[in-house]
């Protein structure tokens, strides 16, 4: 659990981070979403005190971090940011290695593990270990990025604007390959963007920050049923709201029995993907299908009801 | 019509047209063999009479030299293959250079000891201008690094050899040289101590030095403005300089004359070499430092890596070929500028240089000019080729 506690950084008599208080739940994804100058990147950055605050303490299960060393804090939080910052001379798996080495594990322990996260995130150990960092693609680069971030297996993991670089295919990817491997290894997550689309697709709480202030910190849902300031609610768009609010919910969770013919949707779908089939078809109902069987439809009616404003 | 003209040049092979730089090349060979080849004097202070090419050598060797010349010509003057432009560049250079000794030995009167043959004006042009083929060839190629310095250590024992096999013991350089061997080597060791040590301790010093720079913002104008102003003093007037406040510590602090410090000779003048080279480094340094990228060093603070393992882990080692670059700046610059510590009494192949001017004798400056450029001339390539392997890969991001 990472506490924030009235945190205030200001440069010079400005204020970056004025008096924000967040707890961030173990486990949990939490991203931090602002416009540029918002104090978000600041605010993250203090956790692993990349920045000092000038008031206020984090706590981070329980433990105040101004009393630990900044470079062994570090080490024991990943960090992963926009443009990768991979080290250009070194190569994939001396770059991977970097923490671990910092932590002075014995050499057979950091191949192991170099291998093991090189794997996880699909790429070949034996074609990618040797490499340089410019020999590989942006999606490549941001992936050795993350699990750089991860080698050491860290309770926590920082990530700033880890996507930014990306093109939209790739980064779709990348987020699920995030959110799995976060399911997977349980780790606890801040990641800043500007991008509420990806605020909601990724984070389990939204934290939204306007001129150093923190607006809103809530779960998505609420976030988009219930926007604490006209700000928080131009963020997310208003016309985009009940289409926001499908995309958190997957058909899983709402078939209904029934028996309707024609192209089915994968269970896995999200409400939106299913909403948006539905009208472009020009169907009132698809059927769902999972493994390969139908299990059941899912209506326009229900999903025209699931996307009003919860009361 | 159009159509036709285009068919027919198509059909012209690739090699049938002028080289741009060729043309140039061309020109300057054309003015070489029209100009003397060598020069005769009966002694080695009188103006020498010119001998051309058709004079220079008995006329089997003379013809056989400008076939090869005009072979080279046109080589270099059309399109042809960069490799073979190459190969002939290198064939010429070495027809050049044995038939140049040849010639001495044809024009010195059979036991004349005061006689001097030197290559003239035409034989430099020519040289010149191939090796410019050679040059231009060898960018084009792009080869690696260590072929790099391969060809030129090949270069260098051709040249080895052909001084150790005696062909050019009749020229008027290597008459110069045979009276004062001894003297040469040792001002070639002095001139190497000079050229080496004055950068090696810059290097020693000025790294650091930028280091500090580059951490410390405001020493940063401040340090670099000053060398900027070393940089502009005249070297002789710095040798100059150098003198009083030399000669008084030598005077004054104990031991510092019996380890050599004096008001001239090789105190000052490494000194001075020192700290003409200061300016370089340090702003090489601290540029190099300045173009990591950001992303790398964020990430590596981020990581928990402390400032002396960022700095020896990724901020050097990153900066690294652009302080190799500095290094290579005053190496071939001292290498020459070690020339005029010879005024001060400093050593160095500058005293043939000082020498020869005060005797109006040519072939000595010679002795002292060329195994300076030589020098040089090794080094920049040898430092190239490292600042190439040091850049490989690391320098994008």
């Amino acid at each position: 659990m990472i506490e924030i506690d009235d945190i205030t950084k200001s440069y010079s008599g400005t204020v970056v981070v004025d008096h924000v208080t967040l707890t961030i739940q173990p486990r949990s994804i939490c991203v931090i979403v602002g416009t540029s100058g918002s104090g978000k990147t600041t605010l993250m950055r203090m956790i692993n005190k990349l920045v000092e605050p000038t008031s206020g303490h984090i706590r981070i299960d329980g433990e105040d971090i101004s009393g630990i060393p900044a470079y062994e804090l570090r080490r024991r939080i990943g960090y992963a940011i926009q443009g990768h910052g991979l080290f250009p001379h070194r190569t994939v798996g001396q770059n991977v290695a970097t923490v671990p080495k910092l932590l002075g594990w014995d050499k057979r322990k950091i191949a192991d593990r170099v291998d093991e996260l090189l794997g996880l995130f699909q790429l070949d150990p034996a074609q990618f270990r040797d490499r340089l960092p410019h020999e590989l693609s942006g999606g490549q680069q941001q992936r050795v990025g993350v699990a750089r971030a991860l080698a050491a297996s860290p309770n926590i993991l920082l990530m700033d604007e880890p996507y930014g670089a990306l093109d939209p295919v790739i980064r779709a990817k990348a987020q699920e390959d995030l959110l799995a491997i976060q399911r997977k290894m349980g780790t606890t997550v801040v990641l800043v963007t500007h991008d509420m689309e990806e605020a909601i697709h990724l984070g389990d709480t939204i934290a939204v920050m306007d001129k150093g202030k923190l607006l809103q910190c809530a779960r998505p849902a609420e976030i988009i049923a219930n926007p604490a300031t006209p700000f928080v609610a131009e963020l997310i768009g208003t016309s985009e709201r009940p289409f926001r609010l499908l995309s958190l919910a997957k058909v899983a969770d709402h078939i209904e029995a029934g028996d309707v013919s024609g192209e089915p949707i994968e269970a896995s779908a999200s409400l939106r993907d299913a909403y948006a089939e539905l009208l472009w078809s020009g169907r009132p109902a698809l059927p769902v299908r999972r493994d390969g069987q139908i299990i059941g439809q899912v209506t326009l009616a229900a999903l025209s009801r699931l996307a009003a404003r919860p009361q | 019509m159009s159509i036709a003209e285009t068919t027919t040049s198509t059909d012209r092979p690739a090699w049938l047209a002028l080289d741009k730089l060729g043309v140039l090349i061309a020109i300057i060979a054309a003015a070489g063999a029209a100009l003397p080849f060598a020069l005769f004097r009966a002694n080695r202070i009188v103006l020498g009479e010119p001998r051309s090419l058709l004079d220079a050598l008995p006329s089997f060797p003379s013809g056989f030299l400008i076939g090869v010349l005009l072979v080279g010509f046109v080589v270099a003057l059309l399109r042809f293959p960069v490799l073979a432009k190459l190969i002939a560049g290198f064939l010429v250079l070495a027809v050049l250079f044995v038939f140049i000794g040849w010639s001495a030995s044809y024009l010195t009167p059979e036991g004349d000891t005061f006689a001097r043959v030197s290559p003239g004006a035409g034989f430099w042009l020519l040289v010149f201008a191939f090796s410019l083929l050679v040059t231009d060839a060898l960018t084009r190629l792009r080869f690696a690094p260590l072929v790099r310095i391969g060809i030129l250590l090949a270069v260098g024992v051709a040249v080895a050899a052909l001084l150790w096999s005696g062909a050019w013991n009749d020229l008027s350089i290597l008459k110069e040289y045979a009276t004062r061997a001894p003297a040469f080597w040792a001002e070639a060791r002095t001139h190497l101590a000079l050229a080496f040590g004055s950068v090696a301790i810059a290097t020693v010093v000025g790294v650091p030095v930028g280091i500090l720079c580059y951490k410390v913002k405001p020493l940063r104008a401040a340090v670099l403005n000053v060398l900027n102003i070393v940089q502009t003093i005249p070297s002789i007037a710095l040798f100059g300089l150098l003198i009083a406040p030399l000669a008084w510590v030598a005077a004054n602090i104990p031991g510092a004359s019996a380890i050599g410090i004096s008001g001239i000779g090789a105190a000052p003048a490494m000194v001075a070499l020192f700290a003409y080279s200061l300016l370089p480094i340090v702003s090489n340094t601290v540029v190099g430092l300045l173009s990591v990228s950001p992303a790398a060093v964020d990430a590596a603070k981020g990581m928990g890596m402390t400032g002396t393992q960022r700095m020896l882990g990724v901020e050097l080692p990153l900066a690294f070929p652009v302080v190799l670059t500095g290094i290579r700046i005053v190496l071939v610059q001292n290498i020459g500028l070690a020339t005029i510590a010879a005024l001060i009494g400093g050593g160095g192949f500058g005293v043939f240089v000082f020498q020869g001017i005060g005797q109006t004798a040519m072939d000595l400056v010679l002795l002292g000019a060329v195994p300076t450029v030589a020098l040089a001339f090794a080094a920049a390539v040898v430092l190239d080729a490292l600042v190439e392997m040091a850049s490989r890969g690391g320098r994008r991001s």
